[in-house]
Formats: C-alpha cells, sequence, structure tokens
C-alpha cells in the first residue's frame, strides 16, 4: 500500500513538476512573446544572462521574473483579514494541481484488462466529475482572497468570478455529457479507449470513420467542442471572459491587494488552471494521447509496455495536443475583446447553455436510433 | 437637435453567431504571429540604446559653444542671448578682452538645462555664430540639479570652429 501511494507521488511530482510546472512557467513568458508579436512589438528581450542574443534574453526573463517578485514585499492591506489573505492563494493554486491525479497522459491496458495504467495516478470511474468537483473548489481560493482583501475592487473581482464560473461550469459539464453517452463511460481513461476505437464488445473493429478519421471527441460532437472551448476559456477568466480581471475596470480584480508571492502563486495557478482545461480538451475530445494511424494493440496483452517506442510516442502525443490547445487559448485571449458583463451572462444563459442542452438531446435521440 | 440615424448592415447568420467572424480574427492575428515569428518585418519596436533613431537636421539639441580659428570661444558676452532667452536659464559672466576689438569675452557661461525650452532664440540673436543648438544630443540624465547647469568648458567640448565673419567687420 504504502509503495502504491509513493509509487503515485512520484508520478504525481514528476507530471507536475516535469511538465505542468514548466508549461505554466513558459506560458508566463510565451504569453507576453505571442502578444507583442501578435501586435507588432517585441516583447520582453532585455534580461540577458549570457551574450546578447534572444535566447539568453528569454532565459534571463524567466530567471528574473520570479527573482522579481520573491524579492517583492509582501503586502497586507490595513484591515484586511490576514490570515484569509495568506491563504487564499494557495487555495486557488492547490485545485489546479490537484485535477492531474485523475488525467492519464499515456496509454495503460485496454479497458478490463489485468493490470494498472503506469500513466495515471489514480483509475477512478468517476474521473471526470473528480475533475469538476475540483475545479469548482479554485472558485473558493479566488473569491475568499477577494473578500479577504476588504477592498472594492477586490470583491467585485470575486462576485464576478463567483457568478462567471457558476455560469460557465454547467455549460461545460453538459459539453461533456454527449461524450459520457457516445463513449459509454465517465472514466477518462475508458473514454481515450474508446475514441482509440476500442469496443469491449468487438475489440478494434472499425476503429476509424470511413477507414482514416479517428473516432475523437471532435469528429463525433463538433459543436461540443466549440462550446466547451469557450466554457474552459471562461472557466480560467481569460479573455474575452476576463471579467473577474478586467484590469481597465477593475485594476487587477480579485488579486488587486496582492503583491509579491501572492500575486505569483494566483496568476501561476492561473496558467496551471489553462494547462489543465487544455488537458480536459485534450483528453475528451482530440482522443488523450491516441495517435491515429499508430497501431493501438500496443502489445501482445493490450499491457503497454514501458520501453515501447509507441507508448513513449503516445505520452509525447498527449502533451503535443495539450500545448496546441493552450496556444489556441492564448491566440483567442489576445484576439478577442472583453464582453461586457451583461452580455458575458447573456451568452452564458441564453445562447450556450440552450444549445449545450440541445446538442445533449439531439446527441441522445441519434443514438436511441443507431443502437 | 438634429437626429442622424445610423443604418447599420444586418448581420447574416455565420456573423451572428460569432464563428466566422471569430474564425476571422484568429487568422489576422495568426498571420501577424507567424510573420513577425520569421520575419520580423511589421514589428514596429526600435531597439533604442542600440538602435537611434536619425533626428532631422534642424533638431534643436544641447547648445554648444564655437570657437575662432585660434582656439579661443567666439562669444563676446554681449548678453543678447540671455536677454532674448524666455525662459531665463542662460547666465554670463563678462570679463575684459586683451583684444580691445573684442572687448568682452565670457569669464563663466552656464546654461540651466532643466530650465531651458529648446526654443532655440539664444541661437537667433547671437551676432557673433557663437552659440549654436546643432549639436544633436539629449540633455543626459544626472543624480544632481546641479550637474544639469552645463559650463562653458563643456559648451565648448562640443564647439567646433566657426569662420563667420564677426562684430560686423572683416578680421
Amino acid at each position: 500500500m504504502l509503495m502504491v501511494i509513493l509509487a503515485a507521488l512520484l508520478k504525481f511530482a514528476a507530471i507536475v513538476l516535469g511538465f505542468v510546472m514548466v508549461l505554466a512557467t513558459l506560458l508566463t513568458l510565451i504569453e507576453r512573446k505571442q502578444s507583442a508579436l501578435m501586435q507588432n512589438r517585441t516583447g520582453p528581450n532585455r534580461a540577458f544572462v549570457f551574450g546578447k542574443n534572444p535566447l539568453s534574453a528569454f532565459v534571463g526573463q524567466l530567471i528574473a521574473d520570479p527573482v522579481k517578485v520573491l524579492l517583492k514585499e509582501t503586502f497586507d492591506p490595513p484591515h484586511a483579514d490576514t490570515w484569509l489573505h495568506r491563504l487564499a492563494p494557495g487555495l486557488a493554486f492547490i485545485p489546479a494541481l490537484l485535477m492531474w491525479v485523475v488525467i492519464p497522459f499515456g496509454p495503460g491496458p485496454v479497458p478490463g484488462a489485468e493490470g494498472d495504467n503506469f500513466f495515471l495516478m489514480a483509475d477512478l470511474d468517476a474521473g471526470v466529475l473528480v475533475v469538476f468537483a475540483i475545479a469548482s473548489l479554485s472558485v473558493y481560493g479566488s473569491t475568499l482572497g477577494a473578500w479577504a482583501s476588504r477592498s472594492a475592487f477586490s470583491l467585485l473581482g470575486g462576485l464576478r468570478t463567483a457568478a462567471q464560473m457558476v455560469s460557465y461550469e454547467v455549460t461545460l459539464g453538459l459539453n461533456l455529457v454527449g461524450i459520457f453517452m457516445i463513449y459509454g463511460s465517465l472514466n477518462l481513461n475508458d473514454i481515450i479507449w474508446a475514441q482509440a476505437g476500442y469496443d469491449a464488445a468487438t475489440g478494434f473493429q472499425n476503429a476509424y470513420f470511413l477507414g482514416f478519421i479517428p473516432k475523437w471527441g471532435i469528429i463525433t460532437q463538433p459543436f461540443a467542442f466549440i462550446f466547451f472551448l469557450a466554457a474552459s476559456i471562461a472557466e480560467t477568466k481569460r479573455a474575452p471572459f476576463d471579467l473577474p480581471e478586467a484590469e481597465s475596470e477593475l485594476a487587477a480584480g480579485y488579486f488587486t491587494e496582492y503583491s509579491s508571492m501572492g500575486f505569483a502563486v494566483f496568476s501561476l495557478g492561473e496558467f496551471i488552471g489553462i494547462v489543465v482545461v487544455a488537458a480536459l480538451g485534450a483528453t475528451m475530445f482530440l482522443g488523450g494521447w491516441h495517435i491515429p494511424g499508430l497501431p493501438i494493440e500496443l502489445t501482445a496483452a493490450g499491457q503497454p509496455v514501458i520501453a515501447s517506442l509507441a507508448t513513449w510516442l503516445s505520452v509525447a502525443a498527449f502533451l503535443f495536443k495539450v500545448v496546441l490547445l493552450v496556444l489556441l487559448q492564448m491566440t483567442i485571449r489576445w484576439t478577442l475583446p472583453r464582453f461586457r458583463y451583461d452580455q458575458l451572462m447573456h451568452l452564458g444563459w441564453v445562447y450556450l447553455l440552450p444549445l449545450s442542452l440541445a446538442n445533449v438531446a439531439i446527441t441522445a435521440f441519434v443514438l436511441f436510433l443507431t443502437r | 437637435m438634429a437626429t442622424v440615424t445610423v443604418r447599420r448592415r444586418e448581420l447574416d447568420f455565420w456573423e451572428k453567431t460569432y464563428v466566422k467572424e471569430v474564425g476571422r480574427g484568429l487568422a489576422i492575428t495568426f498571420r501577424q504571429l507567424t510573420k513577425n515569428l520569421l520575419t520580423r518585418e511589421d514589428v514596429a519596436t526600435r531597439e533604442y540604446p542600440e538602435v537611434r533613431r536619425k533626428y532631422p537636421e534642424r533638431f534643436r539639441g544641447r547648445h554648444r559653444l564655437m570657437r575662432r580659428e585660434d582656439g579661443t570661444v567666439r562669444c563676446v558676452a554681449c548678453m543678447l542671448c540671455s536677454t532674448a532667452c524666455p525662459a531665463n536659464c542662460i547666465h554670463i559672466v563678462a570679463g575684459e578682452h586683451d583684444d580691445d576689438r573684442v572687448e568682452k569675452y565670457p569669464v563663466s557661461f552656464e546654461i540651466d538645462l532643466l530650465v531651458c525650452i529648446y526654443c532655440g532664440f539664444c541661437e537667433e540673436a547671437c551676432p557673433c555664430d557663437a552659440i549654436r543648438m546643432d549639436s544633436g544630443k539629449h540633455p543626459l540624465p544626472s543624480f544632481t540639479r546641479d550637474m544639469q547647469r552645463i559650463r562653458k568648458h563643456q559648451l565648448l567640448e562640443e564647439g567646433g570652429l566657426s569662420v563667420a565673419e564677426q562684430g560686423g567687420r572683416s578680421k
């Protein structure tokens, strides 16, 4: 038992420190560079550490940012609830990391076969529900931080966060319902196998539409993918849904009163949130670690060999899909202007929610007719 | 009060769903991203300290004092510049010159750059082509106010030779 927990912790540390944190840290800089180039600027290019070349400036900026943040004073506003004020960034940060526990980032044995997935910490049958349960927790961090700051800007930002998260989580969840119905499971592992074409009754018969189009969620549920993308951007509180931290209206929204590491942890938590929703999107709609064309019967017994090239290629494919979705989110963030608050609610409740419901109903109807 | 009714074009179905327009927006930003990543063609940023912009020829920059052919300062301390100066930033102390055709020379010549408005009146007032503002340089930042009061020797450091006729008669 101890060994299992230890192994799980090691894997968690490996994926979180080796990929999620690295990507989130890189994103803080890539976002500035990307937005700069989109707007015909150059972005940060001054923090040279070795020689005057762009790479050295890139590395230097990555070092300079945390150093600067660490050296700043941690400031608690007067009359703020100091304890809660300091606690809140952690509360916002931890749920974003916890979600990686249920996301499979590599192939395991086929569903029903013996053995556990090496690339998954907790193989839960209610995997998606766990993701949503944890995702809902992250709203506490931002709202609590906003409330504990005792600032009007923060409070407004916190209220907006709460309202927005509640509104869009419904859409986010409903858009995955179609996926559950088609692939017949809430277990993320099983969903990926089903997208790879695995059928418990027949094995890998008819794994592709027309022989070459993979049965990914984006093909079977294209509208759900678009709604999911919109709702996931709203969940990560970024433009065009960045009302909670709308800088032109609320200074910095719910983390206005944060400085130093409190601020850094909040913003890093947000970047991790982006990676997490991208991972969820990749798992649900882009076939997870599945590479079309690569024979899925990785090994004879359905047990992927750790040393197999195909296994590691699949892991790389998953990480690549995550990065792709992250970059897509960033491009959207720097393309679209912010919604007005009433437009945000209007879009969420009047368009996205009924459309998602219609999508679920139509999917159910089609499944009823075809099965 | 007159009312103007602005007729707006009706959006078609795809425009109303945002999908089309969002797609067009993404195409534009992505195009700029790849273009600037590969060629930096549209990047408008100027890398300031390394790459400096060339100023126009008539740019009025830091002042300088010109010299005669024998190397002495051309200024005859006539006070026309400090009189013309609307900001009162030129302070000259005159001394007697050995040559009685020249009469005076500036013992000290100070310009307070923090007060100067760079209007160029001093340059225009000068009958001797002694003070010029064509050095093409900015006033540099400094840690004290006093360092912004530039002295005669600093003004002369930038100064060049001028052979213009002086004092209304030939040498």
